[in-house]
């Protein structure tokens, strides 16, 4: 059956009857060229998912100040609240059981200096523990500890987009660098995998934040680590309470909408998780879709095929060709083309999704892939099909009497 | 060569049956050629096709070369055929898409010979029937006349016991069809066994020996005078 002669038989019918050939061939690579595509593309989505809540962690509330909208307990409304450092002091006092860590945040922007290079910057007042919640990884150097907040340093830690753009090829640390008009020392380099955004933020003790502005022990957000092991269920207890905690310290009302807000990722990114669940279950079946349209092109094609070769099959009859050798003759064929199309599909496929990288960011696609496991399978799986496909109208072309085959029309 | 005894052979119709073939007898000898004449319905076709091994007879033996034939499936009657029988048809049946030597080569694709000896001997067949400047054309760069012989050339390149004709001149022009039986009596005078259909008298003559059917039985069985095509051509 696989001789080189019947090879070489299959090669030339394929190539004196090329619509017949591109037809399938087409069909096929079409199929898997939409499977792929479409599947990457969901991939892609998914990623974007990914890199706007996977790069913090996610055991942590934000706990944001506002306006109050309602009068409580003799205090008017549209009063500004603000955190300050003994808050701190005081939640980690009162919720022993449920936290890990608890770090300020002063976020400031800034212009930067290096020699010649100057830029601005977010300039972030935070603790050593701000580098757990973003998840920061240090590259070189360290990151803020207890020594620089307690002696109020003026130590930085910066992106690595920072030193990229005011070192060029130099090694930041040690440096001295103008955060707006006082030197900092940069003792660390950090990357982060939430994107360039992240990367290009500096880190300074809140404490010398405070400093700086008029000695102040404002602070304008808390960021809270609770310990994971408390669970989803603890998680959103400890929100509760630490609301009803905070609400109290500050004269908000319970049913202040504002006042103050408390971001819980938790809860946030079990959504997003089912989002993107979701997202994946129709991606799923948008490409299941994609490979059952391309069973049934190929069905027909090769019902078509057969159909058009029934005399020439009736000759090859009265020639002396088995029904054996007749089905061989079309699966041979069609399990050729198949293949070589649907490969050829797949790698366009894959070529057109490692093309895009970030090109459809806008279209919240990142980085569109496929598994090459999965494009193999799919392409394997169209391939078995288009042979079971053709094997029953093969199978009924072999029966056909020469006779009836060669009948004149 | 070829040996039948009390052939039956009906087709359903609906509801009625048709009894085509009721009882023939004959039998033809190595190098004989033979028509078998008869007008449309006369059964003469069936009776071709069962010799062909296309269909099957409901009852009555078969003899082809001292081998009964009867209860073949599919892949035994490919076999025999491609053995024992060379077909020419009336419309041809050239394969389309392959050239004149392809065509001739398919027959003994199927015997599994190797590819260089297929074209040799196809090669040879072509010569023979004087078309081996037309080798590497395509049928439908063929006049009929050579679509025939090339038909012919096929037939003959499995080397077979006996040449079934279904009305080989049938498609043809009267000039076409004596050079078509020119190359028939030529392949006979070569020892081949060949049995020719036609409903044409003067083509039958050409033949050693008519045989005569109607409404299923043999009228007339008899040997004549060979009419030679050269003379026409």
């Amino acid at each position: 059956m696989f001789s080189r002669d019947n090879w070489k038989e299959i090669f030339e019918t394929i190539q004196k009857n090329k619509l017949r050939t591109f037809l399938s061939g087409f069909t096929v690579a079409l199929g898997i060229l939409i499977f792929v595509v479409l599947f990457g593309f969901g991939n892609g989505l998914i990623n974007t998912f990914d890199d706007f809540f996977g790069d913090d962690a996610t055991n942590v509330f934000y706990v944001f100040t506002g306006r109050t909208t309602m009068p409580y307990k003799g205090y008017k409304a549209n009063r500004t609240i603000e955190f300050d450092n003994s808050d701190l002091e005081d939640i980690k006092k009162n919720f022993p059981l449920f936290l890990e860590y608890i770090t300020p945040r002063i976020t400031r922007q800034d212009t930067v200096k290096y020699k010649n290079e100057s830029n601005t910057y977010p300039i972030w007042g935070v603790g050593p523990a701000h580098q757990f919640s973003e998840m920061n990884i240090m590259m070189k150097g360290r990151y803020l500890n207890v020594e620089d907040i307690k002696n109020k340093t003026k130590n930085a830690v910066v992106g690595r987009l920072v030193e990229k753009d005011l070192f060029g090829a130099q090694n930041a640390l040690g440096k001295y660098i103008d955060v707006g008009g006082s030197m900092f020392k940069v003792i660390g380099v950090f990357q982060d995998d939430g994107g360039d955004r992240e990367e290009r933020n500096i880190v300074i003790p809140y404490t010398t934040q405070q400093l700086i502005e008029k000695n102040t022990d404002k602070i304008d957000a808390m960021v809270i680590g609770f310990k994971p092991e408390i669970g989803y269920a603890g998680a959103m207890g400890f929100e509760k309470s630490l609301d009803e905690f905070i609400r109290s310290k500050k004269y908000i009302s319970p049913q202040d909408q504002n006042g103050i807000f408390i971001r819980n990722v938790a809860d946030q990114l079990k959504q997003n998780q089912q989002f993107a669940r979701v997202l994946q279950i129709i991606v799923a079946f948008v490409a299941f879709g994609t490979i059952i349209a391309g069973i049934i092109g190929i069905s027909n094609i090769m019902v078509f095929v057969v159909k058009e070769r029934t005399k020439e099959l009736g000759i090859r009859k009265a020639l002396g060709a088995t029904p054996k050798t007749v089905i061989g003759t079309i699966l041979l064929e069609s399990v050729f083309i198949t293949t070589i199309s649907g490969f050829a599909g797949m790698l366009i496929g894959i070529a057109i999704l490692s093309s895009m990288g970030e090109k459809l960011e806008d279209f919240f696609i990142t980085n569109p892939y496929i598994d090459i496991r999965m494009a193999v399978i799919a392409t394997i799986v169209l391939i078995i099909f288009g042979a079971i496909a053709g094997y029953v109208p093969a199978r009924r072309a072999a029966r056909i009497k020469p006779i009836v085959a060669l009948r004149d029309e | 060569m070829i040996e039948i005894k009390d052939l039956h052979k009906s087709y359903q119709m609906g509801s009625n049956s048709l009894h085509v073939l009721k009882g023939l007898n004959f039998s033809i000898d190595e190098g004989e050629l033979v028509a078998i004449m008869g007008s449309s319905g006369s059964g003469k076709s069936t009776l071709l096709n069962i010799l062909g091994m296309l269909d099957e007879a409901d009852t009555g033996e078969y003899t082809l070369d001292g081998v009964p034939i009867k209860n073949l499936n599919e892949t035994k009657a490919a076999k025999y055929r491609n053995k024992f029988l060379g077909f020419v048809f009336q419309s041809f049946n050239l394969i389309n898409y392959k050239t004149a030597m392809e065509n001739v080569a398919l027959p003994l694709y199927y015997q599994r010979v190797a590819r260089k000896e297929r074209e040799e001997k196809a090669l040879k067949y072509l010569q023979q029937v004087g078309l081996k400047e037309w080798a590497t054309h395509l049928p439908s760069e063929l006049s009929g006349g050579q679509k025939q012989r090339v038909a012919i050339a096929r037939a003959m390149a499995a080397e077979p016991k006996v040449l079934l004709a279904d009305e080989p001149t049938g498609a043809l022009d009267s000039k076409t069809s004596y050079e078509v039986m020119d190359l028939i009596q030529k392949i006979n005078d070569q020892g081949n066994t060949i049995l020719v259909v036609t409903h044409e008298e003067d083509i039958a003559h050409m033949c050693k020996r008519i045989v005569h059917l109607k409404d299923g039985v043999i009228v007339e069985d008899k040997k004549v005078e060979q009419v030679r095509a050269s003379q026409y051509v």
